[in-house]
């Protein structure tokens, strides 16, 4: 057995454990550090290791969605760092935290770590707390909602003619239906295309269906760098190429249709030197899987999302990582040998992250 | 591996209490592009953008990283944004060695900010959480009982803390980049300003600052050619290093954190450093309050438990006589733009070991620790750099 050559940094790194709670609309009998502690406990003891096996610690999480400092602070309490670890936090979807974590693996002084994100979208109203991620001086002060600044970019779809309203509804109810095998997922039934179409627009051209749903839940990852990973899981999820890239905020200089970041993050990730089985990509909004899937550069053979993805449901600061941890499922599985994560940040597309796993043939 | 890295660019802003004349954008462009000028570079030079500030509410804005992708020249390149409180400064400088140490990229800028004035900290500090200790009275508030735990336990006398507030503000006046220019700066002075949180009086306090802090952080290869074009020397990072631990807990020492020593042993082992008032000439050090110099200099190993406001008292800390001058820059007594102030730490750190520091230079300084903590007292990252390669 012999870790896969990554074609991104210098040593095998791979997601050798994985645990996330149930995404559910609201989380009221547990705070964030509760949310996380049966996480915590569970991504440990799928690994057979304790926080004294981390070489380093990395989360991501974002304080406007508790509405004060810190939020990051007191999550910490859910690892219980004593004695002191060494330790960082990314206001970013904690698949960024994985980066950083993967990064420091690459030297070689540490071959742990751990990596966990929680959202509780329930605490507001996500649609007025993002608008506070806007340009605070053109953009801000508008108090644009996430939907009806999705539409415009469905719409900037449609008007290019590169997908069509039957096909968000094909996503969705695919999304629906995997779900179903998914018992962490919150949106899961089965429901015929032509019923969706005929829900009531949310934002024109976006219906219900369309939209991701608001989810609490909180997730962790354990990687760990060379063989030491065959101590932990049988078949390593390596990540062979990892990269992400950033746009600019301006909509208005942004082809809105097409996402260039992910696609340069997906050729220098390495997407195209081989068939890929599965991808789980972070499209939160119906048409931005048909988005991403263009830019990575899949075709009809690769399936798409088979845990149901963030159309079943979508904690912020978790669901990218989460995309992470359901593609490294389905090689520790045997289900797929190259999988495809992404995981995305920031109003319509600003910023993504692709990531290649591997398993041995 | 981890491969060899240097701090070869070097901007910061002037600081104030309100830079009404530039935006965010304005703000860190202001130090991001004197970084590059002093790296020999230009925005597209750079192969990857690591932003850092402390909490969002600062300013009112969710991770307005997003919006200044564009001010950064970060289109197209990676950019991560780290958060880690008060040491977040220190923690993205950290980050930022990382991507090149690993080998990941060569030429990376690095950006800390805070614009305080856009907002009220202390308002953003004291938001009302459910089950949660409320802060009400802000960081200084936080710190002053336990500032009290430290006199009582190593008997300092009452003035250690006006001493180190006065002796900072001296050397704040030979940093044109410093906040605060107190020219008749005294012990009266310091003594007959309010009493916020006893025992620290207002001139014992950091102040609320706008500003920026930048540096370019280049590979061994990058940093050797392009000293050669520019002339100026490179700051070799010697040892980065991060320790958490949490923020309440019985038993847990606030006075002496375990996290501080943990960070400090990791940097110093990793740098070669066995006696850190011999080794190093020079420390720049978080310390927003007055007594936190003679509290740090025993977390950092430079005296005995309990002997701390003892250095300090015998002047040994300050940039006029001392052995190991300590905040030359003024510190953050002098400057606080939150976010920044654990990078300004490094980044002067790094200018005094290429002896670039102007009339705060430490003669002939060749190796220099800079530091950073945040929450409460938990959080810790620190360097060591030099002025030769190790």
């Amino acid at each position: 057995m012999s870790a896969p050559k990554p074609v991104v940094g210098n040593r095998p790194v791979a997601i050798c454990s994985f645990a996330q709670s149930p995404s559910l609309r609201r989380v009221d009998q547990a705070n964030e550090v509760e949310m996380l502690m049966p996480v915590i406990a569970e991504v440990f003891a799928k690994a057979n290791m304790t926080k004294d096996d981390m070489g380093f610690i990395c989360s991501g999480s974002t304080d406007y969605l508790i509405g004060g400092p810190f939020s990051f602070v007191m999550a910490l309490d859910a690892v219980g760092v004593w004695p002191p670890k060494s330790e960082s936090h990314v206001e970013m979807d904690a698949a960024w935290a994985l980066y950083e974590a993967w990064v420091q693996l690459q030297e070689g002084v540490i071959d742990t770590a751990l990596v966990y994100g929680f959202g509780k979208s329930s605490l507001g109203d996500l649609s007025r707390v993002l608008a506070m991620q806007l340009d605070p001086y053109t953009m801000g002060p508008l108090w644009p909602d996430q939907v009806s600044l999705a539409a415009l970019q469905a719409r900037a779809l449609l008007d290019r003619g590169l997908s069509t309203e039957q096909e968000f509804a094909e996503i969705a109810a695919r999304s629906r239906h995997d779900a179903l095998k998914n018992p962490n997922a919150q949106v899961r039934n089965e429901i015929p295309v032509a019923e969706l179409l005929e829900e009531a627009y949310a934002v024109s051209p976006l219906r219900r269906h369309t939209l991701p749903p608001l989810s609490d839940a909180a997730a962790a990852v354990i990687l760990v760098a060379g063989d030491r990973a065959y101590d932990v899981v049988d078949r390593p999820a390596w990540i062979t190429g990892i990269d992400h890239r950033v746009e600019t905020h301006a909509f208005g200089a942004r082809d809105l249709a097409v996402s260039t970041s992910t696609a340069m993050a997906a050729k220098i990730a390495g997407v195209g030197n081989g068939p890929v089985d599965i991808a789980e990509l972070h499209g939160p909004f119906a048409p931005q899987e048909v988005i991403v899937r263009q830019a990575i550069g899949l075709d009809d053979s690769v399936t798409i999302n088979p845990s149901g993805g963030p159309l079943a449901a979508n904690p912020m600061m978790a669901a990218g990582l989460i995309r992470m941890g359901e593609a490294a499922s389905r090689i520790w599985d045997g289900s797929a040998t190259r999988a495809v994560a992404h995981a995305t940040s920031g109003p319509l597309l600003q910023q993504n992250l692709v990531c290649v796993l591997e398993g041995e043939s | 591996m981890t491969e060899r890295c240097a701090v070869i660019g070097i901007g910061q802003t002037y600081h104030k209490a309100k830079r009404e004349d530039v935006s965010i954008a304005g703000l860190v462009r202001e130090a991001a592009r004197a970084a590059l000028d002093d790296a020999g570079m230009d925005w597209g030079d750079i192969d990857a953008v690591v932003v850092g500030k402390a909490p969002d509410m600062f300013e009112g804005i969710m991770m307005p990283e997003l919006y200044l992708a564009s001010a950064l020249g970060a289109v197209g390149k990676p950019m991560l944004r780290v958060h880690t409180a008060g040491s977040v400064g220190g923690s993205t400088a950290i980050v930022a060695a990382h991507l090149v140490q690993s080998g990941i990229h060569k030429r990376v800028l690095t950006v800390a900010f805070e614009k305080q004035s856009d907002s009220d900290a202390m308002w953003a500090l004291s938001v009302p959480r459910p089950f949660s200790a409320p802060l009400l009275a802000g960081a200084g508030g936080y710190f002053a009982p336990i500032i009290r735990a430290y006199m009582h336990r190593s008997g300092a006398p009452n003035d250690v803390g006006m001493k180190v507030a006065v002796k900072d503000r001296l050397q704040a006046l030979k940093n044109p980049y410093a906040h605060l220019h107190l020219p008749d700066i005294s012990l009266k002075m310091v003594e007959e300003s309010i009493m916020l949180w006893d025992p620290l009086h207002y001139l014992e306090s950091c102040p609320s600052s706008d500003g920026a802090a930048a540096m370019v952080i280049a590979s061994e290869d990058v940093a050797e050619s392009t000293s050669k074009v520019t002339g100026r020397p490179p700051a070799w990072v010697h040892g980065t290093a991060m320790r958490s631990e949490p923020t309440m807990f019985a038993g847990r020492n606030q006075v002496n954190p375990q996290a501080g020593r943990d960070c400090a042993k990791d940097v110093y082992a990793q740098a070669g450093i066995t006696n850190p008032r011999q080794q190093l000439d020079c420390a720049e050090v978080y310390v927003p309050f007055s007594w936190y110099e003679p509290m740090w200099l025993e977390n950092l190993g430079f005296c005995d438990e309990g002997d701390g406001w003892k250095l300090t008292e015998s002047g040994a800390t300050a940039l006029d006589g001392g052995d190991i001058p300590w905040n030359c820059s003024g510190g953050v007594l002098s400057s606080n733009p939150i976010g920044a102030s654990g990078m300004l730490r490094f980044l002067e750190a790094a200018l005094q070991v290429r002896n670039m520091a102007g009339e705060h230079q430490v003669e002939g300084a060749s190796r220099a620790l800079g530091h950073a903590y945040g929450g409460g007292s938990q959080f810790f990252s620190m360097w060591v750099v030099g002025s030769d390669k190790r």
